[in-house]
């Protein structure tokens, strides 16, 4: 199969299932107040536009502040761990421990401690992508070929030029794929941190819309949420390009 | 430089590999060691170059004893172990890089690229390259270090038997612009032969000189090499009367 006809086909599928949607509604006279048609939800989405850009901003920004944070956490930590068995030994297993606890529970929480503003919004949304980020980081570094360090050791490099030339280098790619995964809980961890208390953002705006019962925007801003999150997705694989061209090359 | 191997033990858990290994280099000279598989050939390197220590024993550098990672050697292993992240350039100026004098080094390497057969190669990526160039670039990677003597774990057992052939021939003509100690490890007894002023052959563990060969012929070439019956036969049978221990 061709690759572009590859990757039309899931386009196309969707775009099927919106045309059955779409047909659904009208012909069983659905009302809008139980199922939106699609149709419906684009002019949502267009009448509420400035709205949306708005929100939608609180939201990104917040999700951006929240992986930049996790990812030098992760970076500095998977270090720590990667030099020191012992503290990897102690922080690995608490670190799986974490995952355990839904983020949805800890959110008012940290907003009794933090108060209403960014600050536990993007503390969430570091609590969930920390851990992909961390993790993916440390198995990179730790599956490194030795004869790299030894490489660098013999012609008399430091500890630090070990990590610095070879081991972070090495541990990219599987750090972006921990990225991947982080981007796309970003933009949920800001929304879980809105939903909790906040005056801006898509979570606020999503429960607001929800209060009055205005389905069609409900549904504008899951679509918008999605969208959200591939751009994150998007701009995670556009600074792998540019990071790793080797990966990239013609 | 000369250096100088004296009783050097050194084991694997239990099982000794060396219990007094000794032998010496020549300043200039190129020294292959030939022995069975798994008798420790490349772990000599591996002790020479700093990544092991030996248990006792004494390796010396001009008379000076040596410990850890010395800087005396440049080792190059098996793999060619280019970095895919960094151009060729980049690589060969590793060196350099490490020791905070990159400009210096690229310099140096610009001038080197042709005579390895890498001109126009600099920007490539290792990916992009064969596996006769890519051992090509970190050959040039070794020479550009400023060690006095060159450890080759084996620097063409990867390649296909022409690309090998090719690399040898090219390895012969550089070795007097190389001009440094060189201590090769491999499984070719043609390769030594090509390439050595002395052959090493080592016994099964624990290992130890089993015999020494020299090599005195000046002007090399293939077909001197294939008339050459009669010492790959008594290499032949030198390494296959001996069998290594238990791995």
């Amino acid at each position: 199969m061709k690759k572009t006809s590859r990757a039309a086909l899931p386009a196309l599928a969707i775009v099927a299932l919106l045309i059955l949607w779409e047909a659904l509604v009208r012909i069983l006279e659905i009302p809008s107040y139980v199922l939106p048609a699609p149709s419906q939800v684009l002019a949502a989405l267009w009448e509420d536009r400035a709205a949306l850009l708005r929100h939608s901003g609180v939201t990104v920004a917040e999700a951006l502040g929240g992986m930049g944070i996790s990812l030098v956490c992760a970076v500095a930590l998977g270090m720590l761990m990667d030099v020191s068995e012992g503290v990897k030994a102690v922080l690995y297993p608490i670190l799986v421990v974490t995952q355990t606890v839904p983020m949805i529970v800890l959110s008012p929480i940290l907003i009794l401690y933090l108060g209403f503003g960014a600050a536990p919004k993007i503390l969430t949304v570091v609590l969930m992508c920390f851990f992909p980020i961390v993790v993916s980081f440390t198995d990179g570094m730790g599956r490194i070929d030795p004869g790299y360090v030894n490489l660098i050791r013999t012609y008399g490099g430091s500890r630090l030029q070990v990590y610095t030339l070879v081991k972070i280098p090495y541990a990219l790619p599987a750090l972006f794929s921990g990225l991947k995964v982080a981007a796309t809980y970003s933009v949920s961890g800001a929304v879980v941190g809105e939903w909790v208390a906040s005056q801006a953002g898509i979570g606020y705006y999503l429960l607001r819309v929800k209060n009055s019962y205005a389905l069609d925007k409900m549904f504008a801003s899951v679509l918008v949420i999605i969208l959200l999150s591939l751009m994150m997705n998007g701009l995670i694989t556009l600074l792998q390009r540019l990071c790793m061209p080797y990966l990239y090359r013609k | 430089m000369k250096l100088t191997v004296e009783r050097i033990a050194f084991r694997y858990g239990k099982e000794p590999l060396f219990k007094g290994l000794s032998f010496d280099v020549a300043a200039g000279e190129f020294v292959s060691i030939l022995g069975p598989s798994g008798c420790g050939k490349s772990t000599i390197l591996n002790l020479l170059a700093g990544i092991l220590t030996p248990e006792s024993g004494e390796m010396r550098v001009d008379g000076a004893p040596i410990h850890g990672m010395s800087g005396h050697f440049a080792y190059m292993p098996q793999n060619d172990l280019l970095f895919p992240w960094k151009t060729i350039m980049q690589n060969v100026c590793l060196h350099g890089r490490i020791h905070g004098d990159p400009k210096a080094a690229q310099a140096r390497a610009e001038a080197l690229f042709p005579l390895f057969g890498l001109a126009g190669y600099e920007n490539a990526w290792p990916g992009d390259l064969s596996g006769g160039m890519r051992q090509r670039a970190a050959f040039l990677r070794t020479a550009l270090c400023d060690a006095d003597i060159l450890l080759l774990d084996e620097p063409f057992g990867a390649l296909d038997v022409i690309s090998r052939g090719d690399m040898q021939d090219w390895l012969a003509s550089m070795k007097q612009h190389l001009g440094r100690t060189c201590l090769l490890v491999t499984h070719d007894i043609d390769e030594a032969i090509y390439l050595s002023d002395r052959i090493l052959v080592l016994t099964g563990r624990p290992a130890a000189i089993h015999r020494e060969y020299r090599v005195t012929e000046a002007n090399r070439t293939r077909d001197w090499l294939y008339a050459q019956g009669a010492l790959r036969h008594s290499l032949h049978d030198s390494i296959r009367g001996l069998e290594a221990g238990p791995c």
